[in-house]
């Protein structure tokens, strides 16, 4: 590998871009394809396996054994709403590989004494995002029911493409919710991928079981999702 | 989870070799059993015998290291494999019973 391909590589990984490294085995030659950028053919195939897999190995193409190497940014879930929801799932989470942050501007949720040992932010989510932004790797569950909290927030994860969305609400809440949105911008296909009524159906009723309901629906969204296509 | 400035093997190469320093990359290439890191994990060399990372629990990485400093000298790369540590013909091995590929090449 060259020096420039290990600094392209280590600056896709510093900002939370997915990567995978193509060695020639034989030829001592080693590549950094960016998650994005376009590849065909049968390697395209095996990088595009490799960027939804995860999982890095050997592969034979046209002759060529070849290592791919993945780089995945590690899965986080942002959390709009400091509420009893919220304090469910981040215990839950860290139990799945999950890095949780919470966000809530109402001091009066987001205490130290009810989130003990959380990375917890009592600041608005527009303030928080800029220095904090969602990407592709990030589930954002917005779970405070109050428009002013949770809508820009959901713009946001719809607009860079979070591979999870998801709005606590019912069905008439999601429905005003849906026009809002239309408001700032989003389009309809946008739209449609929010999660709402948030969570698996299993029936979750307490707090507790809504937060489990929505990390499977958040481990479902990742092992399924769709490949990031702009650059 | 952000990526970890310190005991990342892949900054430290990076910074290794702009600081002037000669390195080596290792990476396991596939694994067989219960081994101890997965297939990508790295481990990086330079010419004085500094490491950061690991390909395995620590069973390997001196016969690792040792074949990384001929891998920068030469500049040709290199392929290893380790298996179970044998008590018959016991160099070094993995205690745990698996068996990892490991290639070494000198990051240019």
């Amino acid at each position: 590998m060259q020096l420039e391909a290990l600094t392209k590589l280590n600056a896709a990984r510093r900002s939370r871009r997915a990567a995978v490294v193509v060695t020639d085995l034989a030829g001592d030659d080693a590549r950094v394809i960016l998650e994005g950028e376009a590849t065909s053919g049968p390697l395209g195939e095996e990088i595009a396996k490799a960027f939804r897999s995860g999982k890095a190995g050997t592969v034979e193409v046209e002759g060529q054994s070849l290592f791919l190497n993945v780089h995945l940014p590690p899965p986080r879930i942002v959390v709009i709403g400091a509420v009893h929801i919220s304090q469910a799932l981040a215990r839950l989470a860290p139990v799945a590989g999950y890095d949780l942050t919470i966000i809530d501007p109402r001091t009066a949720f987001a205490t130290e004494e009810r989130f003990e040992g959380v990375a917890l932010i009592a600041d608005w989510p527009e303030d928080v995002l800029k220095d904090r932004p969602l990407d592709a790797y990030t589930a954002l569950a917005a779970v405070t029911h109050d428009p002013k909290i949770d809508d820009f927030p959901l713009s946001e994860a719809l607009r860079v493409g979070c591979f999870y969305v998801g709005a606590l609400g019912s069905r008439k809440t999601h429905a005003k919710r849906v026009e809002r949105l239309k408001e700032l911008g989003r389009t309809d296909n946008e739209i449609g991928r929010i999660a709402a009524p948030i969570g698996l159906d299993i029936g979750a009723a307490s707090p507790a079981e809504i937060a489990l309901a929505t990390l499977a629906q958040i481990v479902q969204a990742f092992r399924r999702r769709d490949l990031v296509t702009v650059g | 989870m952000t990526v970890s400035e310190i005991l990342d093997p892949l900054l430290t190469a990076e910074s290794w070799k702009q600081a002037g320093r000669n390195v080596a990359i290792a990476t396991v290439i596939e694994t067989w059993g219960s081994a101890p890191r997965p297939t990508g994990s790295h481990l990086v060399i330079d010419g004085d015998g500094n490491f950061e990372g690991s390909v395995s629990g620590g069973c390997v990485e001196g016969a690792v290291i040792t074949e990384a400093l001929d891998v920068i000298e030469s500049g040709a790369p290199k392929m290893l494999e380790f298996g179970v540590a044998d008590e018959t013909a016991w160099r070094v091995g993995l205690s745990c019973g698996g068996r990892i590929r490991v290639y070494v090449e000198r990051l240019g």
